[in-house]
């Protein structure tokens, strides 16, 4: 729109409506307090307040908006899961994601790729053969490919891998794709303030209260706050938050890390992954090698970078694509990953009234950042866990009703 | 830590140790399935000093050490007779 283009230059950009609300005291009362202002967080407050009219909400955020492993993730996008439970959650997400620029006004850089997860042995070849055929009976667009199908798409690959086991095949996934991950944040966030949602940044929440078996209301470092429910959305955190309700979870920490390179010219454009390489890739819209592998060896509450992490990434590359080798990496980070034994997210009820659970995101979450919003949302607005994210319940573990998406999940995210 | 210090072998490089994980003890017998679960899935997630199952692949052998998950600090391997307990007969 050039004319008011023309004027906010002559005018300057005072008088225009911020990004987010700026920030106020807290209220006595919410009917519902979202813990984590993370992806999902956010966009849980959204979709309630847009689906279900629920709009007295507060997202309770210890540092700033998307600063957890939303905004450190590697944006990998895809659905081509192992269960039949995770294909069809994830698709569910995928197809959110590909009008949500739209939906939410911004810009996301949504852009489809194309995934391939190599194999590079007979055993991994059937997995995939296996995965695909799941995928195929849900729609979801996934083929086993041949390893020339490998080398066309991907300039500079060494199939042979520099003596590691060669590369055998693919799962070729069409829809895969990568999204600018802070965006997905502040998209959700606007749209969630626009509809009356609070968001409290530099609030963190220490406690818990409990009255008759039910949750009644959140202290934070800003003073305590009554409220009908609590959603806890804190990846990383969940097993603090848990510990100030006395739910006992399965869920272990361990450090993801990530780095990218220095920006090259556009020339890879699928996301890549290996599994018996440990390593995947993708080419950012900046041009940086965005490289990532599996979760640093042990349990560790802590955003620390490690050398052993780049040389061992470096390590396999350079088997990869040989010619990374001569590149420098720019940076590097990591976040605090929640895992679960079998893979899956946590979501839903609690056995405790009143106290709603989303986590166990692991190194796979931010593709799920749209649906789990969305059920979340009618899981707190109806008291029941919506229908799509009723095998991830808490109680599964009690059950021994696992939902086993390792074969899927690893290293892919 | 880029080193690991155990009794016996001394100060080693962390690269030869394979991480296995928090020491949980096992259900008794007669467990219920409650408890069964509880045992088998769940683990103390929160950031403390952990008891934690460390395999020392050049010699073999596994110790039991207490690590703060915040600082990564090792703070004492664990004597076996303190975590050792009867195996069940069958
Ligand atoms: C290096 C890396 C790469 C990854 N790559 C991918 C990928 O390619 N694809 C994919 O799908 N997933 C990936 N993931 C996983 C994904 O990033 C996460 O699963 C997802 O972002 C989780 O979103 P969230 O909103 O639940 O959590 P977060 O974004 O971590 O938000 C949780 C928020 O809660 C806040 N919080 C915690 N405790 C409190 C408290 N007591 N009070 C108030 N606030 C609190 C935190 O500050 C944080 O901002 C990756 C993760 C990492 C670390």
């Amino acid at each position: 729109m050039p004319l008011r283009l023309i004027k906010l230059g002559l005018k300057g950009t005072k008088d225009e409506p911020r990004f987010f609300p700026p920030s106020k005291e807290l209220e006595s009362h919410y009917d519902v307090v979202i813990i984590g202002g993370g992806g999902h967080g956010l966009a849980c407050a959204y979709y309630l307040a847009r689906d279900h009219g629920i709009r007295n909400v507060a997202v309770l955020e210890q540092g700033y908006l998307g600063g957890g492993n939303t905004g450190r993730n590697t944006t990998i996008v895809r659905s081509n899961y192992l269960t039949p439970e995770g294909v069809k959650f994830y698709d569910a997400s995928l197809r959110l994601f590909q009008d949500l620029s739209t939906d939410l006004d911004i810009n996301l850089f949504y852009s489809t790729r194309g995934h391939f997860t190599l194999a590079h042995s007979d055993d991994a070849m059937r997995t995939m053969r296996w995965r695909a055929e799941v995928n195929k009976h849900y729609g979801v667009d996934s083929a086993v490919v041949d390893r020339q199908a490998v080398a066309d798409a991907v300039p500079g690959i060494d199939l042979e891998c520099g003596g590691s086991p060669s590369v055998m095949g693919a799962l070729y996934h069409a829809p895969g794709a990568v999204a600018r991950h802070d965006a997905v944040a502040w998209g959700y966030g606007r749209a969630a303030a626009q509809r009356g949602v609070e968001l409290h940044q530099k609030t963190r929440v220490t406690g818990i209260q409990q009255q008759g078996g039910r949750v009644v209301g959140v202290d934070t470092d800003r003073g305590s706050i009554s409220c009908g429910a609590v959603v806890s959305m804190v990846a990383g955190s969940t097993p603090r938050i848990a510990d100030m309700v006395g739910l006992p979870t399965p869920i272990e920490v361990f450090p993801l890390q990530a780095c990218v390179t220095e920006p090259v010219k556009p020339f890879l454009n699928t996301i890549v992954v290996s599994g018996s390489l440990h390593v995947y890739v993708s080419q950012s819209s900046r041009g940086e090698l965005v490289m990532g592998s599996a979760v640093d060896p042990m349990v560790l509450h802590s955003t620390r970078s490690t050398f052993e992490f780049v040389e061992g990434l470096a390590d396999h590359m350079v088997d990869l694509l040989p010619f990374t080798a001569r590149m420098r990496v720019n940076r590097q980070w990591a976040g605090m990953s929640d895992m679960t034994p079998d893979f899956a997210p946590i979501m839903g009820t609690t056995p405790l009234d009143g106290f709603y659970l989303d986590a166990g995101w692991g190194t796979w979450g931010f593709k799920a950042t749209p649906i789990s919003g969305k059920t979340m949302a009618a899981t707190v607005a109806n008291g029941v866990n919506d229908e799509l994210i009723e095998p991830f319940r808490y109680s599964r573990f009690a059950d021994f009703q696992m939902v086993a998406e390792k074969g899927a999940a690893s290293v892919g995210h | 830590m880029k080193h690991i210090d155990c009794p016996g072998i001394g100060p080693r490089p962390i690269v030869e140790f394979i991480y296995d994980g928090e020491v949980r003890p096992p259900a008794p017998e007669d467990a219920s399935l409650e408890v069964l679960a509880d045992r088998v899935f769940n683990r103390s997630g929160a950031p403390g000093v952990l008891r934690e199952w460390w395999y020392h692949r050049p010699t073999g052998s596994w110790y039991v050490l207490e690590r703060d998950t915040v600082t990564n600090e090792i703070q004492r391997a664990v004597d076996p007779e303190e975590v050792a307990y009867a195996i069940p007969m069958l």
